[in-house]
């Protein structure tokens, strides 16, 4: 218990150095919020007054205080390039990348077990090195590049999917998968191949267990010994490597939104950025970064789930 | 993460699987067979930050609300010409200083009130108060008085006579609001045109729907109009091949034309735009406040080749501050003829040879394409330009053009009639004012013709100067849909007008 309650102070404790962080490195960002709002005709005078509206002009404390305390509320501030209250704007877009990053996964892994475990069964045969050397290849592409490509075999080709663009679920499910099919598979394929080769490893790892030896001599097939008893322990080394390839994903979603044109958190995160809209900037950075933070607690316990030896331990 | 999202991604997985067997069709088709279709969907790249662009400055906001959604009393038409809008008709009185318009008495807001000579005063008082951050707002600075003797009569006096000033109230500082809508002019747009904004996705798209009472003197004629907003012109050409768009408002590939031209299914429309790249040379200090320098880099520098090579041949040299549809345009493109020889004499005159120059370059396609050429080409002539690539807008607008630490620069200057600001005091050009200010004031206060003479010798004198490069004009590169009708060949003004816009029958 008393573990758990560190590992939970360790969280907050993270969470707050980087809001420090954050804060800090939007002061250091060169470029000046009030003189791009005020365009390229604009006088000293006018930027003077466009930061004191936007509040520019107040002690760095004063406006660290500030930010901060919105956000313990929920409140991430009113964006002074957009006009608008910037929570609702990073809800919105989290929801498109979370389903893209979290798609995507669910895709990979229900390509790379059932490919990876096959992969480690049929090790030393022709068709276990084409699986595996599938996966190489796989793991060398780049995502834009697939990116690129499905968008023209199976968009500007075939003609099947949308070559760019978003339908939220609630206007019609059937067109927002079509949106989905392309963005999400230039992420999982890659991610597949590279979960495959750990899905390979972490399964051969398992196949020269005792127990395994066991219940093939109990007579289990290789296969059904391996569902039964050997899964579930291949599985601790997988999802350690998934949880960190989800933070990769999500980098790779920046890309992905930008060549598909979806407006996700990372696209946001561009645009406002090239607008020096810095309230939001920090505010998507501190969900991003809190995203990770999360994601990391949330492994750290699924370990003593999945295995009771970690359990005991702690 | 909210359990919604977990079970759509879960959906959404199961759904792509699912899809990844049974291919579905995905795309709308373009236009032909059966009835001609009421909406239109446009690809635009830069997105309006907000609907608000009496405190954010940017081409993005005027571009989509002027004309379609905010009228002003006047308008420019393709050949550069001023034409009525709210405004029926107007007079000049004899000393030059009173317009009197007429207010067209059928015109009304989206919220059904008729638009009168108060919601004039209104605006335009408004426009030069604090309300408006925008720096564009001095265009309005030269308003002595608005009376409004009737409902429909607004008498605007000016402090002096000003020729520019009718063409700059066609602009966004004309627009005519209502005083009951600017409450939230981010996020709500109320005006008097022929078009409301039904929706506006950020990110995505702004539609437009059609005002059925609208009585003004541009009516739409389709119902519904997309703007969407694609950052990358390959996803943009992409959109427009597999039909989820029809039209593409400014190619910013020019590379990519050759296939549209190539497609009967597609039309691709070539015309001019208001924007002078230009080389911008510090004339106040530095190596090229000496004009001999500046003259080396006009005879060094290949206009045509920078076209050619950065920008695929598509534009037009101007050789000056004034694109050809302004009335006091010139072909100035002689005035300084590509002449290596002479550029090494003056450079070797002026004792700079190898001199190394700062050239600041905004992170755009066509300024990183045409800076690579010119520093080429000044290698020729024994200058040394080392490219810093700035960020743009951001560290662009801060570094180049507010602190002026720079030698050289490119930049499209895309504003109308914009040589007296960007030669203009404090400019970071540094150009020598008192060499144009007197011509140029009187010029303003003249007759017409008076005009049109003074403005061409102020252009002449800039290029005579060598107070800048005019790279070339950049072009205005509409790619669409065959059947698509009334696509505006010249950016002329900063709206991008969709009132005209329909499909050919069939």
């Amino acid at each position: 218990m008393s573990a758990l309650l560190s590992r939970l102070l360790q969280f907050l404790l993270t969470v707050w150095a980087a809001t420090v962080v954050v804060f800090a490195l939007m002061q250091v960002l060169p470029g000046n919020a009030a003189q791009v709002a005020a365009g390229l005709q604009a006088t000293p005078e006018d930027v003077a007054r466009i930061e004191a509206e936007f509040g520019l002009d107040r002690p760095l404390p004063v406006q660290y205080l500030d930010w901060v305390g919105g956000m313990l509320r929920g409140d991430f501030g009113t964006s002074y390039v957009t006009h608008v209250p910037i929570s609702p704007l990073i809800a919105d877009s989290v929801q498109v990348t979370l389903i893209l990053v979290l798609a995507s996964m669910a895709v990979a892994l229900l390509i790379a077990v059932p490919v990876g475990s096959t992969a480690a069964l049929l090790r030393g045969r022709a068709a276990g090195a084409v699986l595996s050397g599938l996966s190489q290849v796989g793991v060398a592409v780049p995502n834009f590049l697939a990116a690129i490509l499905l968008v023209m075999v199976f968009s500007l080709g075939l003609g099947w999917f949308p070559s760019s663009g978003w339908q939220a679920p609630i206007e019609g499910f059937g067109g927002f998968l079509s949106h989905l099919v392309l963005p999400v598979l230039a992420l999982a394929l890659v991610q597949a191949a590279i979960l495959t080769r750990y899905v390979r490893s972490a399964v051969l790892e398992v196949l020269r267990e005792d127990y395994l030896r066991t219940a093939r001599a109990k007579g289990r097939t290789a296969a059904g010994a391996l569902a039964v008893h050997g899964l579930r322990n291949a599985a601790i080394p997988v999802i350690t490597v998934a949880g960190v390839q989800l933070a990769t994903l999500l980098v790779g979603a920046v890309v992905i939104e930008q060549v598909f044109v979806l407006p996700g958190i990372g696209s946001e995160l561009i645009r406002a950025v090239q607008n020096r809209d810095l309230l939001t900037v920090q505010g998507i950075v501190m969900v991003l970064v809190l995203m990770v933070l999360v994601l990391n607690l949330v492994i750290d316990l699924l370990y003593t789930v999945l295995d009771p030896r970690v359990r005991s331990r702690s | 993460m909210s359990r919604p999202i977990l079970l759509t991604a879960a959906l959404a997985a199961v759904g792509l699987l699912a899809a990844g067997c049974s291919a579905g069709s995905g795309s709308t088709g373009g236009s032909g067979g059966g009835e001609t279709r009421t909406d239109i969907v446009i690809a635009h790249t830069a997105e309006p930050t907000n609907l608000d662009f009496t405190t954010t400055s940017g081409a993005a906001i005027p571009q989509a609300l002027m004309e379609n959604v905010y009228e002003s009393l006047v308008r420019i038409d393709q050949s550069g010409e001023v034409q009525p809008a709210l405004a029926k008709s107007w007079e000049l009185s004899d000393d030059r200083l009173t317009y009197t318009f007429l207010l067209d008495e059928n015109a009304t807001f989206s919220t059904g009130d008729p638009v009168t000579a108060e919601d004039v005063k209104f605006s335009y008082e408004r426009v030069v108060s604090d309300d408006w951050t925008n720096a564009l707002s001095a265009k309005m600075d030269i308003i002595e008085t608005i009376e409004t003797p009737d409902e429909h009569t607004v008498e605007i006096t000016l402090e002096r006579p000003s020729n520019g000033w009718l063409f700059e109230l066609a602009s966004l500082v004309g627009a005519v609001f209502s005083p009951d809508g600017v409450g939230d002019l981010a996020n709500e747009a109320v005006g008097s045109g022929p078009y409301t904004v039904e929706k506006f996705t950020r990110g995505q798209e702004i539609v437009f729907a059609k005002r059925d009472d609208y009585a003004g003197a541009a009516p739409g004629t389709l119902d519904e109009v997309t703007f969407r907003y694609f950052g990358d012109a390959v996803a943009a050409a992409n959109a427009l091949k597999s039909g989820q768009v029809d039209v593409i408002g400014s190619l910013q590939a020019p590379e990519l034309t050759a296939e549209f031209e190539a497609d009967d299914t597609k039309q691709v429309i070539e015309g001019t735009t208001n924007g002078e790249v230009l080389l911008s040379m510090n004339n106040a200090e530095g190596v090229f406040s000496d004009q001999r320098v500046r003259e080396a880099v006009l005879h060094g520098i290949d206009e045509q080749a920078v076209l050619d090579t950065a920008w695929g041949g598509k534009g037009t040299l101007i050789g000056g501050m004034v694109p050809p549809t302004d009335p006091y345009y010139e072909d100035l493109t002689d005035v300084w003829p590509t002449d290596v020889e002479r550029a090494k004499e003056l450079i070797a005159e002026a004792g700079v040879e190898g001199e190394s120059i700062s050239f600041t370059v905004p992170s755009l396609p066509y300024a990183q394409a045409s800076a690579e050429i010119v520093a080429a080409q000044l290698g020729e002539i024994g200058l040394n330009a080392e490219i810093e690539t700035q960020e743009f807008p951001a560290v662009w607008i801060e570094q180049t053009m507010t602190e002026k630490d720079y030698d050289m620069s490119v930049v499209n200057h895309a504003e109308a009639r914009d040589l007296l600001t960007v030669f203009g005091e404090g400019y970071y050009t540094g150009y020598d004012t008192s060499r144009i200010a007197d011509t140029a004031l009187a010029a303003d206060q003249g007759s017409e013709e008076e005009y049109v003479e003074g403005m061409k010798e102020v252009a002449r004198t800039i290029t005579e100067d060598a107070a800048a490069g005019f790279l070339f004009l950049f072009p205005n590169l509409i790619v669409a849909d065959a059947a698509v009708t009334g696509l505006p060949e010249n950016a002329v003004s900063d709206a991008f007008a969709i009132s005209g816009l329909g499909w050919s029958e069939g």
